[in-house]
């Protein structure tokens, strides 16, 4: 059995490789552009109150929810652009497993396309999961 | 502590983690969360946050690298993705149900056993041929990679039940340790399944944003993720694996690894004494 298999119109498994590696590295340098921004500005904007993670208390809710986050964001929060940074960060890996599924379907490889998209879902269940 | 000090000393204290991570190939998160711990008294749940999603980063932004040196099988990943995403899933649930001295005990022993498996890669065997399992042909997980000349290497896979669960139990672990429980995948790939060592590290790489991914919105829901504090780890992290992917080629990695063995034995201790007198 030869490496590559699925060669189809000069698309095969190691092109798809090298552009998911370049997908991941630009997402994760613009995911650490954002969070270093938000960054800057809380630890400006929280500069004179002392620091306390001993004790676990869980974050506000706005910080949680996506929805809530983009009005803080406008209103420049560093905590809420810091946690727009990580969504984004956390979005590369899906961005990865959605390429994949198209990948394969450019390479009619059905059982992987099906592999994929198992992959796909489960990601979805963990992010989008409500409890 | 005033903010921009500790700020300042978490990213330096990351920046070490990814760095020695990198060059034992380790990752940066089995040192990190007892770091933030032990050493600056963080919540468990917090650092085992900051730690997810420095497992991202770090394994994202190296991903470039390896795929450049074509060892990495993408089936292969892709087809274990399936147990190492539910597992996380798995084990971030697990994690709320669990007490914080049960997590840095558990913690505590998966770190004894990085220690072991570290200690034991110095001293590998020799290769030994097994049968073709035709699975690996029917699930499309053959392939081949380029040797020191240059030349294609064909390999199979064998063993993908036993490869497949203990994945399943790889992706538990990161999902409820927040770490990216490289040295769990690699066991599985490289002990388990044959699959050759360079192929086993690099696709696993790949393998670990991912399933960090699965578990990191449930962290994020339930309020783990502190922004002031995944702010310089995530950074810190991700600086210092950069630079220690890009050393590796001339550091003394057996000598760093023997001194990294010893530093995880004692934190693995320290975390289960902690965690047994409920300290942590």
């Amino acid at each position: 059995m030869t490496k590559r298999n699925g060669e189809a119109g000069g698309f095969n498994d190691s092109r798809m490789e090298a552009m998911m590696g370049r997908l991941l590295q630009t997402g994760v340098l613009f995911a650490s552009a954002v969070v270093f921004i938000g960054g800057v500005l809380y630890v400006h904007a929280h500069s004179d109150i002392p620091v306390n993670y001993r004790t676990f208390t869980s974050e506000p809710a706005n910080l949680r929810h996506p929805s809530h986050l983009f009005g803080l964001v406008a209103t420049g929060d560093g905590a809420a652009i810091i946690q727009l940074g990580i969504l984004l960060l956390i979005a590369t890996p899906i961005a990865r497993v959605i390429f994949a599924v198209i990948g394969f379907a450019i390479e009619r490889d059905r059982l992987y396309v099906l592999i994929s998209l198992i992959v796909l879902a489960v990601l979805m269940v963990g992010l989008l999961h409500s409890s | 502590m005033p903010l921009e000090l500790f700020t300042a000393l978490v990213f330096a204290g990351s920046f070490a983690a990814g760095l020695l991570g990198a060059l034992t190939g380790l990752g940066g998160g089995v040192v990190l969360v007892p770091l933030l711990t032990l050493a600056f008294h963080v919540d468990l749940r917090y650092a085992i946050g900051a730690s997810l999603i420095s497992v991202i980063a770090t394994s994202s932004g190296a991903a470039a690298a390896y795929v450049r040196e074509g060892f990495s099988s993408i089936r292969i990943g892709m087809f274990l993705e399936v147990a190492t995403t539910i597992g996380a899933i798995f084990g971030a649930f697990l994690a709320v149900w669990m007490p914080t001295r049960a997590l840095a005990i558990l913690f505590g022993l998966v770190l004894l056993y990085s220690a072991w498996l570290s200690w034991q890669q110095s001293r590998r065997k020799e290769e030994v041929h097994y049968a073709v399992n035709p699975w690996s042909d029917r699930l499309r997980l053959s392939g081949s990679y380029p040797d020191r000349e240059g030349r294609e290497q064909p390999y199979t896979v064998d063993r993908i039940p036993t490869g497949f669960a203990t994945m399943f139990g790889a992706g538990t672990l990161s999902g409820l340790l927040g770490i990216g429980s490289g040295a769990v995948k690699v066991l599985a790939m490289d002990q388990v399944m044959r699959i050759p060592f360079k192929v086993s590290t690099t696709t696993s790489n790949f393998m670990i944003g991912v399933t960090a991914a699965a578990s990191a919105g449930i962290y994020l829901h339930r309020g783990y993720v502190d922004p002031g504090l995944a702010f310089p780890v995530m950074l810190g992290v991700l600086a210092g694996s950069l630079l220690g992917a890009r050393l590796l080629v001339r550091a003394r990695v057996s000598l760093l690894r023997s001194i990294f063995t010893i530093v995880i034995l004692a934190l693995g201790v320290e975390m289960i004494v902690n965690g047994w007198l409920g300290k942590i």
